[in-house]
């Protein structure tokens, strides 16, 4: 036993007399975790949180959350004299009199913007392959309230330096606020403490952001990374894989490197782009004042289809017994986006329910394989996507030089329009991959060899394709469409829930209906039958050149 | 092999060997030829020592460079060295740790693939049974259902336990009373230039002038903080245009609003309430910046595109004895966003 391990056997031996820690050890130190560039995303967005956490404790050092009146005099000449809040004058400190209080600062906001894009891109894959199948379906619902709350959080930040961009963001959200029916006007003055902007919202907005919804997210964090040690992580299809185990590497030490390693990798880069590329210049911007604007404003991106939405939007409001709804604000501002959000986190059990299926999935779908799931997502980030390019329409029509009134019609039918046409695209598209798997698994792959037989036909020689990408293929599973319920028996007893079976049956119909069907055994094996005789015909015409090159020589 | 095609790998009974086996492990130049493997290990160490070297260089350049000093990089712009320098050591060198880890992980620890049996989740059904048995026992022993007077009158206060927490919260602020309705425009107040704070006389303006202004009293306004609350609804934007390009005005009959072709609106735009100041002069357009809200000023303000209903606000104003603008009072309408109220 080695100096290392003696060490350590102590220590543990010390803790496990007080806390039980060897059978936690025992059971996890030799985990097996698959791998797959994909698997990362879901870290990134972890180490971006830690990164996010670890500057953010340097950051309140320095930063006063006061809306207090002052009048700056720090080493940034051209606001010199200005007067403006504690909390913009500390940023601005924080940016140029604290040594390397700039660079916190960067990796801050670069570390916001990579957690949320990497939570987001972690959902597509953990969408497109399925993993929110059954065991997971609390984790996506955790995951997915991750990416609300996110949100909320990141804007709480931007918001904080009361500067003119983020003042003016937040002016936007106060009259959001106000468009809410009943309460919104009421909820407005307590969110305030009285008028926008009066002076309470940066204080409470400071301890919203740096305690309570860091709280919030770590809790949520450390229950997802428990679920995802207890299920153990899923794994893509592939020879040696089933359903039932899992392949991969040892947490120690194998894991331990590459997680540990990509932890300083993600803190690195991060580190380098705030080095090197300047993000949010509060400087540039000047302190927050109600009656001032920038031409050009932008949220941070993941806003932006908030954003979208609400400049999209056609200017509906209406008057009912005296009071005031404003369509036009609440619809895309609050409504959109609860909508979106109530779908995406309830979508595993909308699929379960059309699948009828209670088993245990650890073996991911490949996207083409679930043709109305993929086709849904897509639908999804297109609708997403239309919605953050309006976001920025004032921007695009400059570098663009194009209209953006015509931007904006685009966008208010482009967005009922292109959604579902991606649809039917990309589950079209889905097929045909899915047909093109059935024929390399029956008919191999086309070798580009051309074969001429004795009695003059030509053939192309196809090879079977290797076990590896057969297993892969073969993980395909037949959800089986359910049939039409009748309406009564062959005893003449009605069907109960007749409605309800009928319901669906159609939305199995339309998830399933036109799949293609696994290759049977029977089928693969007259496919084997196949691919010999052909490879007897390749071995023949092989012979029948090397006697016409002995012809040659002679 | 052939008879296994047919498996469903995905529904394999636990324990169930895999339709195709696991590759056959390819060793690495590392496994097999040990001056590989001596070079991957000098390669980690190489990183490891030239992070702890960046260190040092980062160090000496908190200690060296003042945050005062700038330099110009071109295409990314002009950036704070000390920013750069810090970021630049401190970000490699962390990098180069995390890169030094995987390459050891990828290049010198075993990369066999391991398999592991998943087992079903979920407790086995004694522990179901014995759970449910212990839940039953403490319902039973507590008399929670037979005991139906405490177990109500439990939930009753249970339900009402919140209600404090909630009423805590009423004095986060005041009400909105008519606080949305008023500004402080009143009869002669004087329109003053938002920058400068002088007031403004008409023949300062020629046609097509824009001026973002405020009333005069709103230096003298002291709210707990400043004059934001004030100042967030009265600004105003004076334009000049010729008097026969003026379509239309929200003037009633027989009053007059504007003073020789000269306008005031409100700055807040009626849709979220950013402040509005881009002005085309040709077409009298006001245009939102943040959410394109067009304004058709010389037609009452009304709305020509965008997500904005209503019209711009106008104050109607005059001159005063000595010649400079002032208001004739306040806004006939609430200003900024709607609200539930508004009516």
């Amino acid at each position: 036993m080695s100096i290392t391990v003696k060490a350590a056997g102590a220590g543990v031996t010390y803790v496990d007399q007080r806390a039980p820690i060897s059978s936690l050890l025992k059971a996890n130190l030799r985990k097996i975790f698959p791998d797959h560039w994909s698997f990362m995303l879901g870290e990134i967005a972890l180490y971006s949180f830690l990164i996010l956490l670890l500057t953010g404790v340097y950051l309140t050092i320095w930063f006063k959350p006061s809306m207090t009146d002052v009048i700056y005099n720090g080493s940034f000449a051209p606001l010199d004299g200005i007067p403006m809040s504690e909390a913009y004058a500390s940023a601005l400190n924080i940016s140029f009199d604290v040594r390397g209080g700039l660079l916190i600062r960067q990796i801050h906001h670069w570390a916001a913007l990579f957690f949320m894009a990497a939570m987001m891109v972690h959902m597509f894959r953990i969408f497109f392959t399925g993993a929110f199948r059954k065991p997971r379906e609390l984790n996506w619902v955790i995951g997915g309230s991750m990416i609300l709350i996110g949100i909320l959080e990141g804007f709480a930040g931007y918001s904080l330096p009361d500067d003119l961009l983020s003042g003016v963001g937040v002016r936007i959200v106060a009259g959001i606020v106000e468009g809410i029916p009943v309460i919104g006007t009421y909820l407005m003055f307590f969110i305030f403490g009285g008028q926008f902007p009066g002076s309470d919202f940066i204080p409470r907005l400071y301890t919203f952001h740096v305690l309570l919804v860091p709280g919030i997210l770590l809790a949520m964090i450390g229950i997802h990374l428990v679920l995802v040690f207890y299920h153990k992580h899923t794994q893509y299809p592939g020879a040696g894989r089933t359903n039932t185990n899992v392949v991969g590497f040892p947490l120690f030490p194998v894991y331990t490197a590459k997680a540990g390693g990509f932890f300083f990798v993600v803190f690195g880069v991060t580190t380098l782009i705030a080095a090197f590329v300047t993000i949010n210049p509060i400087w540039a911007y000047g302190p927050y004042v109600p009656d001032q604007v920038t031409a050009g404003s932008q949220p941070d991106w993941y806003i932006g289809f908030l954003d979208g939405a609400l400049r999209a939007f056609p200017n509906w409001e209406s008057v009912i017994w005296g009071h005031t709804i404003s369509w036009n604000v609440f619809l895309p501002s609050a409504v959109m986006p609860g909508l979106l959000v109530t779908v995406l986190i309830i979508y595993p059990f909308i699929e379960a329910w059309v699948t009828g299926d209670k088993r245990e999935h650890h073996l991911l779908d490949r996207p083409r394989n679930a043709p109305t799931r993929t086709a849904i997502g897509v639908m999804a980030i297109s609708f997403y996507g239309v919605l953050v390019i309006n976001g920025a329409n004032d921007i695009i029509a400059q570098a663009f030089n194009v209209s953006f009134n015509q931007l904006t019609w685009f966008t208010r039918i482009g967005v009922f329009v292109i959604p579902p046409l991606m649809f039917i695209a990309t589950r079209r598209f889905c097929l045909g991959l899915q047909r093109r798997d059935r024929d390399l698994l029956l008919h191999g792959r086309e070798s580009g060899q051309i074969l001429r037989l004795p009695h003059g036909e030509f053939i192309e020689i196809h090879t079977p394709i290797s076990d590896e990408q057969k297993a892969v293929i073969l993980s395909k599973i037949d959800v089986p469409v359910m049939a039409l319920p009748v309406a009564t028996d062959a005893n003449g007893v009605a069907t109960p829930k007749l409605r309800a079976k009928r319901r669906r049956a159609r939305w199995s119909r339309a998830y399933f209906g036109d799949n293609v069907a696994r290759p049977t055994a029977q089928e693969l094996e007259e496919a084997a039958h196949h691919a010999h005789e052909a490879h007897a015909h390749e071995v023949h015409a092989h012979g029948a050149g090397e006697l016409a090159d002995a012809g040659k020589d002679h | 092999m052939s008879s296994d095609h047919g498996k469903t790998l995905s529904t394999a009974e636990h324990g169930d060997e895999p339709a195709f086996p696991l590759p056959a492990h390819r060793h690495r130049l590392t496994d097999t030829s040990p001056r590989a493997a001596r070079r991957a290990e000098r390669q980690v160490a190489g990183m490891f020592v030239l992070s702890a070297l960046l260190i040092v260089a980062f160090i000496a350049a908190y200690v060296a460079i003042p945050t005062s000093t700038f330099v110009n990089l071109g295409v990314i712009g002009i950036v704070q060295l000390s920013n750069l320098i810090l970021g630049a050591t401190f970000g490699l060198s962390i990098l180069l740790i995390g890169i030094g880890a995987i390459q050891w992980a990828k290049k010198l620890m075993s990369d066999e693939e391991v398999t592991d049996e998943r087992h079903p989740l979920g407790s086995p059904q004694e522990d179901r049974d014995e759970a449910l048995a212990a839940f039953q026992m403490g319902v039973t022993e507590s008399g929670f259902v037979e005991r139906k007077i405490v177990r109500r009158t439990l939930i009753g206060a249970l339900a009402l336990f919140p209600v404090p927490l909630i009423v805590l919260l009423k004095d986060m602020g005041p009400l909105p009373g008519d606080s949305l309705r008023n500004t402080i425009w009143r009869k002669g107040s004087r329109i003053v230039i938002d920058v400068t704070g002088q007031p403004v006389k008409p023949q300062d303006m020629g046609v097509g002038t824009l001026i973002s202004a405020s009333p005069e009293d709103l230096n003298t306004i002291q709210e707990e903080q400043g004059n934001q609350n004030e100042r967030a609804k009265a600004s105003i934007i004076l334009v000049r245009m010729a008097p026969d390009e003026i379509r239309s005005q929200q003037s009633p009959k027989g009053a007059t609003w504007d003073y020789q072709g000269i306008l005031a609106f409100s700055k807040i735009c009626t849709h979220v309430g950013c402040p509005i100041a881009l002005y085309q002069k040709a077409t009298h357009h006001l245009l939102c910046p943040c959410h394109q809200s067009t304004f058709d000023l010389a037609d009452s303000g009304n709305v020509v595109f965008g997500p904005a209903n209503r019209r711009m606000p106008q104050l109607p104003i005059t001159v005063d004895s000595e010649g400079y603008l002032v208001a004739q009072g306040d806004f006939q309408e609430p200003v900024g966003p709607s609200f539930w109220e508004r009516g």
